[in-house]
């Protein structure tokens, strides 16, 4: 089975539809926004919608994801910490 | 307008899953392909980065491809307009948001399928990607009016409100689209007159 | 300056009144419309506060003699009331003696009936008539029937300046003889569409929205449908009316940044109100009020502040508010809405507050005008900023 790390990076692919990026090109720690994977403000709402979907995790403020989304590992963290599904 | 001063400098078609440039066929997929790989074709073509491409909606892919195509590698002037209208406005995207709220077990409505439910988002990404300042318009109209479209670019370009145009019609519900853009300039070999840009309409 | 486009009727329904005479009202006793919504079930209800429209479809239907089996989404009455009276101020009888014309925004259409009906289309044929509705044309062409417009009508679709685009062109349209006289503005019906998509773009405030504040949260949707009556100087020479302002400058121009921010230094909005300017052949100083886009998103409010700062220089922004706190932002029809407000500031030398402001934004010096103010007022700008990057600017004079 995946490592939670993983599955992430697969989802993240998938819901902000980067047909052009691998699982294997995304570093567990690589910032995910900035440069990186050039994500912007609706990718980060995106994966607000991610978190409540898949891992039944609500954010209430966009802010909140600033810090969450850091990186794959920092998110993995966080939905490890507060996961209901 | 019998003496015009500006010309249709290029235009592109797309329908039938057929890709057109200035009259020539430039890239044909068979028409059982799904619209969503057709356009992944035609974004292999143009030999670009632009990974935005991906997360637009339809709609808007079918207004880029079109605009990739009929200004190839030219720097557009800042000031060049962008009119265009279509039938069915984003209804194609409508739908997605629509039913992404109908279900209350299911009820997750996406950010990113959100923003594209306005047809006009399609002219900020191909202002985003060209750099255009310049005056938007976006209209919705039962079919492609050729006498409307000349009038009102007409109107910006003989009041100095824009240097040239892109104009036309991108249409799309559900797997139904219909793709043509003019480019309007002071050089071409077309003259820009209602009866010329209808008659490159049709003429795929 | 320029000789601009005169208007000879103004007609308004928003949540704050059913007539430009209740609105008129609502602005001087500083009514806020904005509360927890009740007329559509959703399960937002008590994380959002919105400005409705206290009117059932039914009501609607009834106060335009509609029959039972009519095809007018929620969009398309709003819409026809507020036309109707716009028409009924400029003193219009005889729509089809002279070329008149219909321009209309909206960015919701018939989506309010088709997600009402949408699961029942299938059971019951009674609704299917509504199927067609969800069309944004079909809004437009069902009050342009409705009022017996067969001219010249037209759909603009961009966002949230969609009611501005339509009324410049208008303007255009007049300027260029192609209609005698036209009837611009906008519509847009609440529906959940546009609630759980700005609910998914986390920019809806759960309290009264507060623009320019430095705490505001973001927006409240509003719905609301108005429209202006334009006409052409030939018309006014042959009838005696009453003019009611001018419109001199308008301009449209893309912020080419992003699909729904606007950029840091909000180029789209400097563009468009530096555009109209050079269109009414106005200097900056000349505005004495701008009646400002101001939604009360973090995003919106920053860019535009700064867009008035780089215009208008930093000591000299003229007066301004944002009215969106009476009535939240009704979309597609915020441009009229608007248009309809600054004609009123001219008419009766009233700068109408900025509710609910507490705190000046740490970015800037920036202070909306927050108690009524009686001032000479000649010209008042107004913005309207779009979804994908489309900004509108008009300038009013009386």
């Amino acid at each position: 089975m995946a490592t939670l790390p993983e599955e992430l990076k697969t989802k993240i692919i998938e819901q902000l539809h980067l047909e052009d990026i691998e699982v294997a090109e995304i570093g567990d720690d690589d910032p995910l926004f900035g440069d990186g994977l050039g994500l912007d403000s609706i990718d980060a709402l995106e994966l607000i919608v991610l978190l409540e979907k898949e891992y039944g995790i609500k954010l209430k403020d966009p802010k909140e994801g600033k810090l969450i989304f850091e990186s794959v590992n920092v998110m993995a963290a966080y939905i490890e910490k507060n996961r209901s599904k | 307008m019998s003496t015009p001063e500006y010309y249709i400098a290029d235009y592109c078609t797309i329908r039938h899953h057929k890709v057109y440039r200035n009259g020539s066929c430039t890239y044909t997929a068979p028409s059982s392909m799904p619209l969503k790989e057709f356009t992944k074709g035609v974004y292999s073509t143009l030999e670009i980065q632009y990974p935005k491409f991906y997360k637009m909606d339809t709609l808007s892919k079918l207004g880029f491809l079109a605009t990739e195509i009929l200004v190839e590698k030219q720097q557009l002037p800042v000031e060049t307009a962008l009119v265009i209208a279509n039938s069915a406005a984003s209804l194609d995207t409508d739908r997605k948001h629509q039913a992404s709220i109908v279900d209350p077990t299911n009820f997750y409505p996406s950010p990113a399928t959100f923003v594209y439910t306005l047809p006009n988002i399609m002219l900020g990404e191909i202002s985003i990607r060209h750099q255009l300042k310049s005056e938007n318009a976006f209209w919705i109209s039962e079919q492609f009016d050729a006498q409307w479209i000349t009038s009102y670019a007409q109107l910006l370009l003989q009041s100095h409100k824009a240097e040239k145009i892109i104009c036309g019609w991108v249409d799309l519900d559900t797997d139904k689209y219909d793709v043509f853009l003019a480019l309007i300039s002071k050089q071409g070999k077309h003259p820009f007159t209602a009866a010329t840009l209808n008659k490159l309409y049709v003429e795929h | 300056m320029n000789t601009g486009v005169a208007i000879t009727g103004m007609g308004i329904l928003s949540p704050i009144g059913n007539t430009v005479a209740e609105n008129l009202q609502a602005l001087q006793n500083a009514q806020s419309s904005i509360a927890t919504i009740e007329m559509i079930q959703t399960r937002h209800k008590e994380a959002i506060k919105v400005g409705e429209i206290k009117k059932t479809n039914q009501e609607l239907a009834t106060t335009l003699g509609l029959s039972d089996t009519h095809r007018f989404s929620r969009t398309a009455m709003l819409g026809a009331i507020a036309a109707k009276e716009a028409l009924q101020e400029a003193n219009i009888t005889d729509i089809d003696r002279y070329k008149t014309g219909f321009i209309s925004g909206t960015s919701v259409g018939g989506m309010d009936t088709t997600e009402q009906y949408y699961l029942r289309f299938k059971e019951e044929p009674n609704y299917r008539r509504f199927i067609q509705a969800q069309h944004a044309g079909f809004t437009t062409q069902t009050i342009a029937h409705h009022l017996g417009i067969n001219g010249y009508v037209s759909t603009i679709s961009t966002a949230c300046s969609s009611a501005a685009n339509a009324i410049m062109l208008g303007a255009r349209m007049i300027r260029a003889g192609q209609l005698d006289r036209v009837v611009v503005g906008g519509t847009d019906a609440l529906s959940k569409f546009t609630i759980n998509g700005f609910n998914s773009l986390m920019i809806l405030s759960d309290e009264v929205c507060t623009p320019f504040d430095h705490h505001r949260k973001g927006l409240n949707l509003g719905e609301a449908a108005a429209y202006l009556v334009l006409e052409s100087d030939a018309m006014l020479q042959k009838t005696e009316k009453k003019v009611l302002g001018t419109v001199v400058g308008w301009a449209n121009a893309n912020d080419a940044f992003h699909q729904t921010a606007s950029s840091a230094n909000g180029e789209g909005a400097y563009l468009a109100m530096e555009q109209a300017l050079a269109i009414a052949k106005l200097e900056p100083n000349a505005i004495d009020y701008i009646n400002a886009h101001g939604t009360a998103t973090p995003n919106n409010d920053l860019s535009e502040g700064r867009a008035m700062l780089r215009i208008f220089g930093q000591d000299s922004v003229p007066m301004f508010s944002s009215t969106k706190a009476y009535t939240g932002h009704t979309l597609a029809a915020a441009g009229a809405v608007e248009a309809v407000y600054s004609l009123l500031s001219l008419r009766e030398q009233l700068i109408f507050p900025n509710l609910h402001f507490s705190t000046p934004m740490e970015e800037f010096s920036l202070i909306p005008q927050q108690t009524i103010q009686h001032r000479a007022l000649q010209t008042v700008l107004s913005n309207s900023f779009g979804f994908g990057g489309n900004c509108s600017t008009l300038i009013f004079t009386n």
